[in-house]
């Protein structure tokens, strides 16, 4: 079988190109720490209510860890809990959330924050609010008629 | 032509059940475009469905037509005729069988229909548990895969027989494109029939009480994603083998292209964890190999991308064209036949890098379910694949049914070709941008309580509206063609052009027909991707989750 020189060199500089290209991905994701939202904590999604933390939907400060707040969000056909929160400015926040029936998306529009709930996992998220303003909170995944009316607010405040 | 089995028309017999697919195709295409044109209505914010009708009904069965039906059917149509004409007339036992598809096929395809349109099953063409639908609409799921089975069935009879009548011979290119294809959906489809026969059946019969949501999603995208090359390879089978015919040039390499082929086999399937980078429950170690997989396809795609470009370049050149770019203007650009897959051809540029982008690891948070996705998937199945498929319509449907196509025709399937690339640049344009803002997709008209973020979307959404109704005008032209091919035009003989290698001396290496050992890489390709991450899921399931019907009924 032959292949032509110019396709030859069309490849080595493909393939190259994909190897640098995966490698900042790689980097990026496992020393950086930018890996995609992938917790794998399980749950009872008809016991939702009353685990922690989902007992206590909202914006909660937590000592010793590695972040300042956690921002706890059960979901259920067609609304998020809390409705609306307030986010210190600057604040280093964990987003947890699940959901107690069907299949959500839990995206804070505008920024990366973007990820799925699924009965009977926890999704969650590190991120640091840096930027004042009101953000909207959509679920993107399919969940039954009232899918585009499911929405919460953050407010980040100084 | 060198063998002599390969016969220069296809036999009516294989032309009826060919032609039997492609009406249900168009008749799904016409069905679905009306969807498609009332959801960017609908979404625009200035019109609302009349009669009770739900936004997520048409959705899904935009979804269920267009992705499933319409592909499908036409696929297996065209691969059951390209066979046919290179590898020579389906025995009649094949033929049987390729109706028996065709019809299982159909009635699936009916009783899935019905369930939706009774609202029985607003689940949309992914059917993610624990949203359940009526059982008869899983069932009817089954048989379009069953169905397709069959049809592939048939085909690889014929592509076997040749192989026992012409030993230690390469098989002829576009039957081993169209078996490589037909091989690829099977392995794939195995995972959806799996969840719905084991999961998903037994649950909407209340013979379970609950369903494996990740399991089953995992399934689901073990299968969606070798289904959007499914839908690709076809494609690819005219842009490589028919297309260099049309213009009048020669394959660049016939066995370069069959070495692509096969790398799509290999590395289409074992990359489903793209679909789910931002889920719950899957290791972000595996989800990153798996990236790396899926990544591994743009090697062929790059070997398509310069095989295409090295034929239009030689034979512009053969034709006197000097300059880096001359060979570009002696293009045969009057001929639909060429014109209309072209422009298929170059969306896919733009289209191929979006790809990218969406399976970036983590930069997939950034479009994950957004609006952006479908503008994606609107370019690269909606515009290259279908306009490529208008492209073989325009010569295979008058080759089967007698007929030819006249200038008035031709010229028209030109401006239905560029009426669809202007609606899909603002339609699909429009779905970008909006979704880099974070607009949701799979999502009726919002504005989310007058949200600021919200309000910056209508305006894309509007445009959208323009862009669908104008591709809709490309679907009625689409099908005046079609309806004029089959039953109207004048009878005559239409080509069915087949390209032949520009170096007909080199044989292709008999290892590419080595079925064992490309399918035996293949499955070890699936183990290693998937076998932990998946006993991961089972051995630290969740309790599984009851149905919910979470969408209104009649
Ligand atoms: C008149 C032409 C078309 C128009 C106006 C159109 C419009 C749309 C719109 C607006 C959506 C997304 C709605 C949403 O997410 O809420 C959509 C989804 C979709 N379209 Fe099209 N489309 C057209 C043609 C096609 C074609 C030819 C195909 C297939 C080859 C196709 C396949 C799909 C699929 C698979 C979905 C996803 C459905 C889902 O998310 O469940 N469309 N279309
Ligand atoms: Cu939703
Ligand atoms: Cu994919």
């Amino acid at each position: 079988m032959h292949m032509h020189k110019f396709e030859k060199i069309w490849l080595i500089f493909g393939i190259g190109a994909l190897v640098v290209f995966l490698s900042v991905v790689g980097v990026s994701a496992f020393y950086l720490g930018n890996k995609p939202p992938s917790c794998l904590t399980t749950i009872d999604p008809e016991k939702v209510d009353t685990q922690a933390p989902f007992d206590k939907p909202g914006l909660n400060k937590v000592e010793g860890k590695e972040w300042d707040y956690e921002l706890v969000y059960v979901a259920s056909a067609f609304s998020y809990n809390p409705t609306e929160v307030e986010v210190p400015l600057g604040a280093k926040v964990k987003v947890m959330a699940t959901t107690k029936d069907v299949i959500h998306g839990f995206q804070v529009a505008g920024t990366n924050i973007n990820m799925m709930l699924e009965p009977g996992y926890i999704n969650e998220i590190v991120t640091t609010f840096d930027k004042e303003g009101e953000y909207l909170v959509v679920c993107n995944e399919y969940c039954g008629t009232g899918h585009h009316l499911m929405s919460s607010k953050i407010k980040v405040v100084k | 032509m060198s063998s002599q089995t390969t016969k220069l028309k296809v036999d009516p017999r294989d032309g009826k059940l060919a032609m039997a697919h492609f009406y249900v195709a168009f008749i799904a295409l016409t069905l679905g475009g009306l969807m498609g044109l009332l959801q960017t209505l609908v979404r625009s914010g200035k019109f609302e469905l009349p009669w009770g009708i739900d936004y997520y009904q048409i959705l899904t069965v935009h979804g269920v037509l267009m992705g499933l039906v319409l592909t499908t059917f036409f696929i297996m149509g065209f691969q059951y005729a390209a066979i046919s004409r290179t590898a020579g007339t389906h025995s009649p036992a094949a033929r049987r069988i390729g109706w028996i598809g065709f019809w299982v096929m159909t009635v699936g395809t009916i009783m899935a229909a019905t369930m939706v349109l009774l609202k029985e099953a607003s689940v949309l063409y992914t059917f993610y548990a624990p949203l359940k639908a009526h059982w008869i609409f899983y069932l009817g799921m089954t048989f379009v895969v069953i169905g397709s089975w069959l049809d592939g069935a048939a085909q690889i009879m014929t592509y076997a027989r040749w192989r026992r009548e012409n030993p230690g011979k390469p098989s002829p290119l576009l039957s081993f494109m169209a078996i490589i294809n037909t091989v690829m959906w099977i392995v794939a489809s195995l995972g959806v029939a799996a969840t719905v026969l084991f999961q998903l059946l037994p649950w909407s019969l209340g013979l379970v009480d609950t369903v494996d949501v990740l399991v089953s999603r995992t399934l689901f995208w073990y299968f969606g994603h070798p289904l959007v090359y499914f839908w690709l390879l076809p494609a690819y089978m005219c842009w490589y083998a028919i297309i260099p015919k049309i213009i009048g040039g020669k394959i660049f390499s016939d066995s370069l292209a069959r070495l692509s082929f096969i790398l799509f086999l290999l590395f289409s399937i074992p990359v489903g964890f793209h679909h789910q980078l931002t889920e719950p429950g899957i290791d972000p170690a595996w989800k990153f190999l798996q990236v790396i997989l899926t990544f591994m396809v743009i090697i062929p795609s790059l070997m398509t991308a310069f095989s295409l470009f090295a034929t239009f370049e030689r034979f512009g050149r053969s034709k006197g064209a000097t300059g880096l770019f001359g060979w570009f203007k002696v293009l045969p650009w009057k001929d639909a036949r060429f014109t209309v897959p072209f422009i298929g051809m170059a969306s896919f540029i733009p289209a191929g890098a979006g790809g990218i982008i969406n399976a970036s690891n983590q930069m997939n948070q950034v479009v994950h379910n957004t609006i952006w996705v479908t503008g994606h998937f609107h370019l690269t199945a909606a515009t290259s694949v279908v306009l490529t498929f208008f492209g073989i319509t325009f010569w295979l449907v008058p080759h089967l049914t007698g007929r030819v196509l006249t200038k008035a025709m031709n010229k028209l399937a030109i401006i239905q070709g560029w009426v669809w690339f202007i609606g899909m640049a603002f339609m699909s344009g429009a779905m970008h941008f909006q979704g880099l803002l974070g607009g949701p997709r799979r999502s009726a008209y919002s504005t989310y309580g007058d949200s600021a973020q919200a309000m910056e979307w209508i305006p894309y959404q509007i445009a959208q509206a323009v862009g669908g109704s104008i591709l809709f005008l490309g679907i009625i032209l689409m099908i005046i063609i079609f309806v004029n091919l089959a039953f109207f035009a004048p009878k005559g003989e239409e080509e069915f052009p087949v390209g032949e290698a520009e170096n007909l001396d080199e044989k292709a290496p008999m290892i590419f027909e080595n079925w064992k050992l490309w399918l035996g890489i293949t499955a070890a390709l699936i183990l290693f991707a998937y076998t932990i991450p998946f006993i991961d899921m089972i051995q630290n399931a969740p309790p599984g989750s009851p149905g919910f019907k979470t969408w209104g009924s009649w």
